[in-house]
C-alpha cells in the first residue's frame, strides 16, 4: 500500500475500500477472539476457506482493490460476545449466527448455506423452543446497544482497509484539519465521557488539565492492563477493533499536544498484542501514524509495552513506572499523572474503552452521546458477563440499564436450576450485590451509593452454592498476593484480613472476628497509598453487609450454609440406608468410623478429617454430606 | 554460577532494544521466553549492558509474577483461578493436577523438569470457564477428569517422542 500524503488521498482510499466492502455480498465472519480461538475457530476458518477454494469460489480475505462481484469474504473477526455458544460463525448478507460450530460442520455450511443460501437449523441458536437464526434477534443481543463494539465481530480485525471502509479515521481527519485542539477538548468535556477504567473521572477534564501543562514532551498512555479477574472488555476491543483504539489515542494526542503514545497490555493477552502490532504497522504504512500524518505536519507514534504479571500496574503511577522499566509500585500523589506521569512528564492516561469512545463522540457530537444513558453517566458500557449464568460473554448496554435486565434478559438467568444469590461487580475493588439491588441502574453514581463500583466492568454472577465468606477470602487472597508491598496498611492489613477469613472458612472463627475485619477494613481504606489498597477491603465489607448471617453461621455454628467450605462439611451415615457392610470403616484413613457388622455405622465427628472417602466408597448411598 | 555461560542468545536479544533502563522488562521477557526462566548468569551481563544496578534488575525480576528464577518444566500448565473460573470450580482441577504430579503450592515443578503447575489470576477467557493453558494454548471448560486425560496425553506424547 502506498503512503497517503493528504486528506484527499485517504478519502479516495476510503471510496475504494467501501466499494470493495459493499461488493462482498456473501461473507463468512469466523470469530477470532480468544474464547472462540480456544474452542478451535481458527481450524474452522482454514477448513471453510479450503473448502471454498476447492470448489473454485473466489475467496477474499483482505478487501480487493477492484470489487469483483462473486467473491465470498472470509474474515477472522473480533469477539462477537456470545462466548458461551462459541465457536461462532456469522453469515452475511442473511445475518445468521451459527453457534458451537465444529470443523465437521464446515462442509455442510459451504454446500447448503454459502452455495445454496439455505439455513442450517441445527447450528442456529435456540431458547425455550424457539429458534433465532438472525444474530440481532437473539435475546442476548436484542437488548444490547453496541456502540464501542459496533464493528467488533463484523469486520476483519486485522484489516485497516475494512476499518477505513466503515468510516474509520474520519474523526482523526476532522481533528487534524477542521477543528482546534480546544474544540476537541470541549467536545469531549461536553459529552461528559467518564473514564471507563473504574474511577469514572471526567475524560474532558483530564485532557484539559494535561493540555494546560507547560512542560514538553507530553505522553498519551493507554491502560490495557485489564487485571480484574472476570473482565475482558478491553481485551475484546484491542483484539477486535484495534484501529478504533489507535484513532482515539491519536485524537487525544492532537488535543493535548503529544506525539508519543504507549499502550500497556497485560502479558496474558498475547492475541491483543499481536493485533495491535499489526494495526500499528498498517497505520504506519499508510502514513496515518508516524511523522507528518496525511501531510498535516502533525506526528504521532505508538509503542506497545507488555506487562509482566502485576495487578498493581493497573494503577496509574505503577503503570508508568513499569513502562520505564522499574518495579511497578505506585507513588504518593499529588503530583498527579497529568503533571508528573511517564518519564516525569505530563501524561494523559485513560483506559482502552475510554479512548475507543472518542472517535464516535467527535464524529457524531456530544449531544448524540449524551442522549444515551443517564445524564451523569452518559454513553454505553461494556460488561463481561461470567460466572454461573446461562449466557456468558461480552455485552454492551447503555449506562443506567438495571442489573436485572443484564442478568436475566441478556444473560438468560442462571445456568441450570440454581438460584441467583449475588453478583460481584467491579472485581477485587468492587462489591457483591444481592436480589434487593437488582433494580439498581448500572452507572457510576448509583453503584457507588450501594457500596459497589462499576470498576472495569466485570460482572460475576453467583448461585446459591457459592459461599460468600469464601468469595471474600478469594478476593482478599488475590489482593494480598498482588499487594506491591510498598505501604504498610495494604501489605500488612490485607495479610491480617486474609488470615482471619481463612480461619473463619476453616471453622476456626472466633467471636469478634467480624468486628475486627470491619476495623481493619476501615483503617486500610483510609490509609493505603493507592486506589487498589484503598478498595481492597470492599468485597469483605459488602459481603459482611449483605451476608452477615453467613459469617455468623461459620463462626458460631461452624457451618457453611452454602455447603461450599470443605472444612466445614460434615459426613453422616443414614442409619436407615446403612447395611452395616463396614466398607466405609475399612476405607477411613483415620479410623473415625465405628460400628458392628450388619448394624448401622457411625462417624466420630471429632476424628473425621472430611476427606470424603466414606462417601465415595459407600455402595448404598448411605453416607451424606451435611452443610 | 556457570563460568562458561554462552551469552550469544542474550546478546542477540540486547541488540534488539535501546541500551537503557526502559528496555528492562522487554529484555527479561525475551530471555525468559528462550530459557523458560531467568538464569542467574544473565543478571550481571544485562545490568552492565543497559547500565542499571544488578540489584535493581533483580528487584524488577522478582517483582513481576511472570518472571521465574527457577527452571520451569517443559510443559507449563497455568490453571486459571480468576473469579469466573473460581465460581465454576477451578480449585478441584488445580488440586487434581497437583495430586497427579506430586506438586504443591510451594513445589511448582516436577523433578524431571517435565511439568510446571501454576495458577493465574485471570486469562480473560471467562466465557469458557474453567480454563487452563499448556504452554500458552487454551483448554476450555475443564474438569478434574479432563485435566488428568490431558496430562496422560502429554505424557504419551513424550513417551512416543523418546522411542
Amino acid at each position: 500500500m502506498n503512503k497517503l500524503n493528504s486528506r484527499e488521498e485517504l478519502t479516495a482510499l476510503r471510496k475504494v475500500c467501501k466499494a470493495a466492502f459493499d461488493g462482498e455480498k456473501k461473507k463468512i465472519l469466523v470469530c477470532g477472539g480468544t474464547g472462540c480461538v480456544a474452542g478451535g475457530s481458527l481450524n474452522i476458518f482454514d477448513k471453510l476457506k479450503g473448502l471454498l477454494e476447492e470448489k473454485g469460489v473466489n475467496v477474499d480475505v483482505e478487501l480487493a482493490d477492484e470489487p469483483h462481484g462473486d467473491a465470498v469474504g472470509m474474515k477472522k473477526s473480533g469477539c462477537h460476545g456470545f462466548c458461551e455458544m462459541g465457536p461462532l460463525v456469522r453469515i452475511e448478507p442473511q445475518g445468521w449466527l451459527y453457534t458451537k460450530v465444529k470443523v465437521e460442520d464446515c462442509e455442510e455450511i459451504v454446500e447448503k448455506t454459502i452455495l445454496g443460501g439455505e439455513m442450517i437449523e441445527r447450528l442456529v441458536y435456540k431458547q425455550n423452543g424457539e429458534i433465532y437464526p438472525k444474530q440481532e434477534e437473539i435475546p442476548f443481543y436484542k437488548k444490547q446497544t453496541r456502540v464501542v463494539l459496533e464493528s467488533c465481530g463484523h469486520i476483519n480485525a486485522s484489516s485497516i482497509r475494512e476499518y477505513i471502509a466503515l468510516g474509520g479515521y474520519t474523526a482523526l481527519e476532522k481533528c487534524l484539519f477542521d477543528v482546534t485542539p480546544d474544540d476537541i477538548i470541549n467536545e469531549v468535556s461536553e459529552s461528559n465521557l467518564r473514564g471507563r477504567g473504574g474511577g469514572g473521572f471526567a475524560a474532558g477534564r483530564k485532557w484539559a488539565s494535561c493540555a494546560k501543562q507547560k512542560e514538553e514532551p507530553k505522553y498519551i498512555v493507554c491502560n490495557g492492563d485489564e487485571g480484574d479477574p472476570g473482565a475482558f472488555m478491553d481485551r475484546s476491543i484491542m483484539e477486535g477493533d484495534p484501529h478504533r483504539l489507535l484513532e482515539g489515542m491519536m485524537i487525544a494526542g492532537i488535543a493535548i499536544g503529544s506525539s508519543e503514545g504507549y499502550i500497556y497490555v497485560r502479558a496474558e493477552y498475547p492475541l491483543a498484542v499481536d493485533r495491535l502490532r499489526t494495526a500499528i504497522a498498517q497505520a504506519e504504512e499508510l502514513g496515518i501514524l508516524g511523522d507528518n500524518i496525511l501531510g498535516s505536519g502533525k506526528s504521532f507514534h505508538v509503542h506497545i509495552n507488555r506487562g509482566a504479571g502485576a495487578f498493581v500496574c493497573g494503577e496509574g503511577s505503577a503503570l508508568t513506572a513499569s513502562i520505564e522499566g522499574k518495579r511497578g509500585m505506585p507513588r504518593v500523589k499529588p503530583p498527579r499523572t497529568v503533571e508528573h506521569g511517564l518519564f516525569d512528564k505530563p501524561t494523559n492516561l485513560n483506559n482502552v474503552e475510554t479512548y475507543a469512545n472518542v472517535p464516535m463522540i467527535i464524529n457524531k457530537g456530544a449531544a448524540w452521546y449524551k442522549a444515551i444513558g443517564p445524564e451523569n453517566s452518559p454513553g454505553t458500557k461494556a460488561f463481561a458477563l461470567t460466572g454461573t449464568i446461562r449466557n456468558t460473554g461480552l455485552i454492551e448496554v447503555p449506562m443506567g440499564t438495571t442489573l436485572r435486565e443484564v442478568i436475566f434478559d441478556i444473560g438468560g438467568g442462571m445456568k441450570g436450576d440454581t438460584k441467583f444469590k449475588a453478583v460481584q461487580i467491579g472485581g477485587p475493588s468492587g462489591g457483591c450485590l444481592t436480589e434487593k439491588d437488582l433494580d439498581v441502574p448500572l452507572d457510576f453514581d448509583s453503584l457507588k451509593s450501594v457500596g459497589a463500583m462499576i470498576g472495569s466492568g466485570g460482572l460475576v454472577v453467583m448461585d446459591d452454592k457459592t459461599c460468600m465468606v469464601e468469595i471474600a477470602r478469594f478476593f482478599m487472597n488475590f489482593t494480598q498476593n498482588e499487594s506491591c508491598g510498598k505501604c504498610v496498611p495494604c501489605r500488612e492489613g490485607t495479610k491480617r484480613m486474609l488470615e482471619i477469613l481463612e480461619r473463619i472458612t476453616a471453622g476456626n472463627g472466633q467471636d469478634g472476628d467480624i468486628e475486627l475485619l470491619e476495623e481493619l477494613a476501615d483503617t486500610i481504606s483510609n490509609t493505603a497509598l493507592c486506589g487498589l489498597g484503598k478498595t481492597a477491603p470492599s468485597p469483605v465489607i459488602s459481603t459482611i453487609k449483605n451476608f452477615r448471617d453467613e459469617y455468623e453461621a461459620h463462626i458460631y455454628q461452624k457451618r457453611c450454609p452454602a455447603g461450599a467450605c470443605s472444612k466445614l462439611k460434615r459426613y453422616v451415615i443414614d442409619a436407615e440406608k446403612c447395611k452395616g457392610c463396614s466398607k466405609c470403616a475399612r476405607n477411613c484413613p483415620v479410623s473415625a468410623i465405628d460400628g458392628k457388622i450388619k448394624s448401622p455405622y457411625v462417624i466420630d465427628q471429632d476424628k473425621c478429617i472430611k476427606c470424603g472417602a466414606c462417601l465415595s466408597n459407600c455402595s448404598f448411598g448411605a453416607v451424606k454430606e451435611e452443610a | 554460577m556457570k563460568k562458561d555461560f554462552d551469552f550469544t542468545v542474550v546478546d542477540n536479544i540486547l541488540a534488539k532494544y535501546p541500551a537503557e533502563e526502559l528496555s528492562t522488562i522487554a529484555i527479561l521477557q525475551d530471555v525468559q521466553e528462550y530459557y523458560h526462566y531467568l538464569p542467574e548468569e544473565v543478571f550481571p551481563h544485562i545490568a552492565k549492558a543497559i547500565n542499571v544496578g544488578e540489584a535493581r534488575l533483580y528487584g524488577v525480576a522478582t517483582f513481576y509474577e511472570n518472571f521465574s528464577l527457577d527452571p520451569k518444566g517443559k510443559y507449563v500448565i497455568r490453571c486459571c483461578d480468576g473469579t469466573a473460573c473460581h465460581v465454576r470450580g477451578s480449585l478441584p482441577i488445580l488440586n487434581k493436577l497437583r495430586e497427579e504430579l506430586g506438586l504443591s503450592e510451594e513445589k511448582k515443578t516436577t523433578d524431571d523438569l517435565m511439568f510446571t503447575v501454576e495458577t493465574v489470576s485471570c486469562l480473560g477467557a471467562c466465557g469458557l470457564a474453567p480454563v487452563l493453558t499448556v504452554n500458552g494454548e487454551t483448554y476450555p471448560a475443564m474438569t478434574p477428569e479432563k485435566a488428568v486425560e490431558l496430562l496422560n496425553e502429554l505424557r504419551a506424547k513424550e513417551a512416543a517422542a523418546n522411542e
